[in-house]
């Protein structure tokens, strides 16, 4: 095929590599400017399957560095998921694209996993929580996956293979907490593609059977400088996530509405309890009746009450912008939605 | 004491003398973060008693969030 013969020249791939790819299924968790790029870098490549899940909609301020999306998706506050999937599908169509406008917490990458047996998982997200929960998941269904993330002008890449290399638990005693890293420092483009380039180099490794990169990379593409550490020694004996006396710590869901601030966007994003559908019209009629105005498309309903806007999604999520506040947040939800 | 850290030459005050010490100078939290000297990685659990000597290498990798 003249699509991918640049890439089949290039020999540790070949034509029988390519065959490998286009019988590969990704798992892309986050669709912001790592996910974005990632899918693609993937999809261009020829990979058979991408799954993308994500659980914001396309706002302004997404479109300096989140590549899939346009002016009309930002107006249209479209989910990231279903715009990444109309764009991927626009670029490649022999690749089967399957959006997924969730949270990824626990439940549902445990789900999604076990259902779909992805050949690798590619970390595009912007918390250690979740990504906690990657490494733990990717641990039980002996998935491999390629930890990435930026701040600023500095980035980093990991490639996590169970039985293979150290956890990302091996090499993080503690969850690092949001604050230092999240949108007060700023972030540009050029250190994205940076780790999406470590990032989709490994996958396509992983695709064609070759020998991934052992070594934690790191770099600072304003300041110039590159390293790559090799941590295998730091593989821990009695790692809860990767070793024999394994517990899968983050895969211990607690069945409570979870409220969480959201880094550095003035948002609490709240997480209900009980999973399925939101009922719609007791909403809406309820807001209707208020003389309050709502904007509504398939994936999710917004209003404003004062300074606090909330999006509601289908799946039962809600935000709340303009707070940082948790009770603030807990007292508008209840008022409103609870 | 003259080390290079991340590639560059860095003049640090007499009183640091170990990892741990080095990591509090430069405000980064242990537990999370790599530390390499002349390319060999240190243990966190001996941060703590693992001297840094005159013109070391040092790579300290932090980790962040950001996506
Ligand atoms: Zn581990």
């Amino acid at each position: 095929m003249d699509r991918y013969s640049r890439q089949q020249l290039f020999a540790p791939i070949g034509e029988r590599g390519q065959q490998h790819i286009r019988e590969k299924h990704v798992l892309v968790i986050g669709a912001g400017a790592l996910g974005a790029a990632n899918a693609e870098t993937l999809v261009r490549a020829g990979i058979g399957k991408i799954t993308i899940i994500d659980r914001d909609y396309v706002e302004w301020s997404n479109l300096q560095r989140q590549q899939l999306y346009t002016e009309e998706d930002a107006t249209n506050r479209l989910p990231k998921a279903i715009a990444a999937a109309m764009r991927l599908r626009a670029i490649n169509g022999d690749v089967v694209v399957e959006p997924i406008v969730a949270d990824a917490d626990a439940c549902l990458l445990e789900q999604v996993v076990a259902r779909e047996r992805p050949h690798v998982i590619i970390d595009s997200t912007d918390n250690f929580d979740v990504r906690m929960i990657i490494n733990d998941v990717s641990q039980k269904y002996d998935v491999p996956w390629i930890y990435g993330a930026c701040v600023g002008s500095y980035g980093l890449s990991y490639v996590i293979v169970p039985n293979e290399t150290p956890c990302l638990r091996c090499l993080l005693e503690e969850v690092p907490l949001g604050n230092a890293t999240c949108d007060t420092v700023g972030i540009i483009s050029p250190v994205v593609h940076m780790v999406v380039a470590h990032q989709t180099a490994e996958a396509l490794k992983i695709c064609v059977h070759a020998q991934v990169n052992r070594k934690l990379v790191s770099f600072d593409i304003w300041h110039g400088q590159y390293r790559m550490i090799d941590v295998h020694k730091l593989k821990k004996d009695d790692c809860p996530s990767c070793s024999e006396r394994r517990t899968y710590p983050a895969l211990q869901y607690e069945n409570e509405t979870k409220f969480a601030v959201l880094c550095g966007r003035e948002t609490v994003q709240i997480r209900p309890a009980h999973r399925g559908e939101r009922e719609w019209t007791t909403l809406l009629s309820f807001l209707t009746k208020r003389g309050i105005q709502v904007e509504q498309n398939d994936y999710l309903l917004s209003f404003t009450v004062d300074s606090h806007r909330f999006v509601v999604f289908s799946d039962g999520r809600v935000l709340i912008h303009g707070t940082n506040d948790v009770q603030e947040a807990k007292r508008l939800y209840y008022q409103y939605l609870g | 004491m003259r080390c290079i850290i991340n590639g560059e030459m860095i003049d640090l005050p007499a009183h640091i003398r170990t990892v741990a010490q080095l990591l509090q100078h430069f405000r980064i939290h242990e537990k999370i973060a790599i530390v390499e000297i002349n390319a060999n990685i240190i243990m966190k659990e001996t941060y703590e008693h693992t001297a840094i000597a005159d013109g070391d290498r040092i790579e300290i990798v932090h980790f962040v969030g950001g996506g």
